[in-house]
């Protein structure tokens, strides 16, 4: 056990260099200056209340972690200096298993916790507040580069460019953290194959989640809200197989998803309330199932850019359905096709967006669930459900 | 005499039973839209759709009536010493004006009772709403003055009101289906300034987040709808669809020989 202080002989960087494997040290109360701080050995770290590590914008990372099995606990970290060069982070962990980061709080870190290279880490019950810059001037709250089995919950974040950002990372698992007000995407998953993400809120961020090049990737209980703006999504899928969305809420999004070549995807029990587009489906998303999801009161619904549909609707509910139920099974008796004409048009040629809400528009949307010519005639729920289903995940 | 003139006309307006059921339809439906819908935006866009519909409505039907229902009343007032500018000012004075009012209050009193009369979305409404009163009552009195027969008058104005509130829409989607290859935000913006129904309705959905919708093109509508050129132009627009059928309404009754 030893002590670290602010000023005297044992400060920490004094006690880094002695420290045994095994050892804990107590960063004692008061300010600790300085950056580079070099962990070698397997200790816990373990912060007092009151005690903080400022490195004030100068110099490079704060806190290195150079060996396995490390604890960092309550600490408080702030003032990592902006770098263009480098990736300066408040703690940043390179090739390293086993490192777990508790109960931090970091203040003004350019990178907050950085991870590369590193496996079996864990990344729980932190807050990390950024200073709001814009995205070519932050670096991201939560990075993890090449990892495996990361496990990243309980996290507030906040004023990052992305909130949490993975890169080819293996059996990533994020879980209910809170993501918001981040210059980019509340989370960014690149290259990033069985990660499951689940209990998570993303909300004001400046596009929501961007979910991409990624396979196996379960999505379940999140909710996506306020992500709104011109080129704002709530969720962002591109180039997603076999993923599996449940349970998600997605409320007052300007595009609740927005799917590119996303394909055998699973989308169920997902509820999209007072978004622009619920669901906007673009080129070569195809065999996707999408079930037992309640549409309420979006603008569009569902929108794509082509005739043609492969992916399954069914048994959704849908605000907008006006049709009955005579045999008083639970679903309607008349197949309901969501996609709008004009949704349709729209998504051919943006600028007839300026005719949103017009009479003229109505009428033609009328004449076209009459008489469909335009709209696929494959999308289409033929079981929509008449009041939303009860949620269970 | 203008005056004593309007006076007479408006308390004429004021008897009918047309006139109150316009101000009770706009009570009842911004009452009920208040009340059961969720969301200030969704009640804002269902008035919206309403007012862009009935006013112009309303004010060419009404207008045009009220022109042929008050010939006795003005080849009466033309064998007295009163200007003519005097009898068609307080004609179509007195009838848009408490058109104008009705609608003001059926509006208004419902959302002050739900506390949103003052926010962004329903001062444009109930401005751009008085803005289309003025305008179609304009219209009705130049086609009411301008056309003898009564049915063929009646028929003229349902056909602008059609023209202005569907048609037009028709012609601007013709035109962004053809010309889809060039860059249309400017030539759309021209187009939506020319009709006034189509103005009143972006006015109204720029002052809610609605605009993140439209994408580009929504952001290049809020630029310049946000700049003091977009602002007078566009009242410039409202201005003038009042003022040329006024005058040419005006002018008409001033040459008419009754």
């Amino acid at each position: 056990m030893h002590r670290a202080y602010p000023g005297g002989e044992n400060t920490l960087r004094h006690l880094l260099s002695v420290a045994a494997n095994g050892d804990t040290i107590r960063v004692m109360p008061g300010v600790h200056r300085g950056h580079t701080f070099d962990i070698r050995t397997s200790i816990t770290l373990l912060g007092q209340p009151g005690a903080v590590i400022d490195a004030a914008s100068t110099g490079s990372s704060i806190l290195l972690v150079n060996a396995d099995d490390v604890a960092i606990r309550n600490l408080t970290i702030r003032n990592v200096a902006v770098s263009y060069v480098d990736d300066n982070a408040a703690i940043k962990v390179i090739q390293r298993q086993r490192v777990a980061i508790t109960n931090c709080r970091i203040e003004n870190g350019f990178f907050a916790i950085y991870l590369s290279k590193s496996s079996n880490c864990r990344v729980t019950g932190n807050t990390i507040i950024g200073t709001e810059r814009d995205e070519s001037n932050s670096g991201n709250g939560i990075h993890a580069w090449t990892c495996r089995d990361i496990l990243v919950s309980d996290n507030s974040v906040s004023g990052h460019r992305d909130g949490i950002y993975f890169e080819f990372m293996r059996h990533g698992t994020v879980m209910r953290n809170h993501s918001w007000r981040n210059a980019r995407y509340g989370l960014h998953f690149m290259f990033s194959d069985s990660c499951s993400y689940k209990t998570n809120t993303f909300e004001y961020n400046g596009a929501g989640v961007a979910v991409m090049y990624s396979k196996w990737i379960e999505m379940f209980d999140n909710n996506f809200q306020h992500n709104w703006g011109p080129t704002s999504y709530g969720l962002l899928l591109k180039d997603i197989t076999d993923g599996h969305l449940r349970g998600n809420r997605f409320v007052h999004n300007s595009v609740a998803i927005h799917g590119e070549q996303a394909s055998r995807i699973l989308m169920h029990n997902n509820t999209f309330v007072r978004n622009g587009y619920g669901l906007r489906i673009l080129g070569g998303c195809e065999l996707n199932t999408i079930t037992n999801n309640a549409f309420d009161g979006n603008t569009f619904d569902v929108t794509t850019g082509t005739r043609e549909s492969n992916n399954l609707f069914r048994e959704n509910y849908w605000s907008a359905y006006d049709g009955y139920d005579l045999d008083r099974d639970g679903y309607g008796d008349v197949p309901y096709h969501p996609v709008r004409l004009y949704a349709l048009l729209v998504e051919q040629m943006p600028s007839a967006v300026i005719l949103m809400h017009t009479a003229f528009i109505t009428i033609l949307d009328l004449t076209e669930r009459i008489i469909p010519t335009m709209t696929p005639e494959t999308l289409v729920d033929s079981k929509p459900l008449m009041r939303p289903s009860t949620m269970q995940p | 005499m203008m005056t004593i003139l309007l006076r007479y006309v408006v308390r004429d307006v004021l008897r009918s039973k047309w006139l109150a059921l316009y101000l009770t339809f706009f009570a009842a439906v911004t009452e009920g839209l208040l009340y059961f819908t969720a969301g200030e935006a969704k009640t804002v866009i269902g008035l919206m759709n309403v007012v862009l519909l009935l006013i112009p409505l309303a004010a060419v039907v009404f207008g045009t009536l009220h022109v042929h229902h008050n010939r006795d009343f003005v080849e009466l007032m033309l064998t007295q010493p009163v200007s003519r500018p005097s009898i068609f000012g307080a004609l179509y004075l007195g009838v848009a004006l408490p058109f104008m009012a009705a609608f003001v209050i059926g509006v208004g009193v419902p959302s002050i009772l739900h506390g949103v009369a003052f926010t962004a979305p329903f001062q444009a409404l109930i401005g751009t709403g008085c803005a289309l009163t003025m305008v179609f009552f304009a219209i009705a009195y130049f086609v009411g003055v301008a056309i003898q027969d009564k049915a063929t008058a009646m028929g003229a104005a349902f056909l602008l009101w059609l023209l202005f509130g569907v048609v037009y829409d028709g012609v601007i989607l013709g035109v962004t289906v053809a010309f889809a290859d060039y860059p249309l935000e400017m030539a759309t913006i021209g187009m939506i300034v020319g009709n006034p129904i189509d103005l009143a309705r972006i006015i109204v959905m720029l002052t809610f987040d609605y605009a993140a919708l439209m994408g580009y093109t929504g952001a290049v509508f809020q630029q310049f709808f946000g700049t003091t050129t977009g602002i007078m132009v566009s009242t410039l627009s409202l201005a003038l669809w009042t003022l040329i059928p006024v005058y040419a309404g005006y002018r008409t009754f001033c040459r008419k020989d009754w």
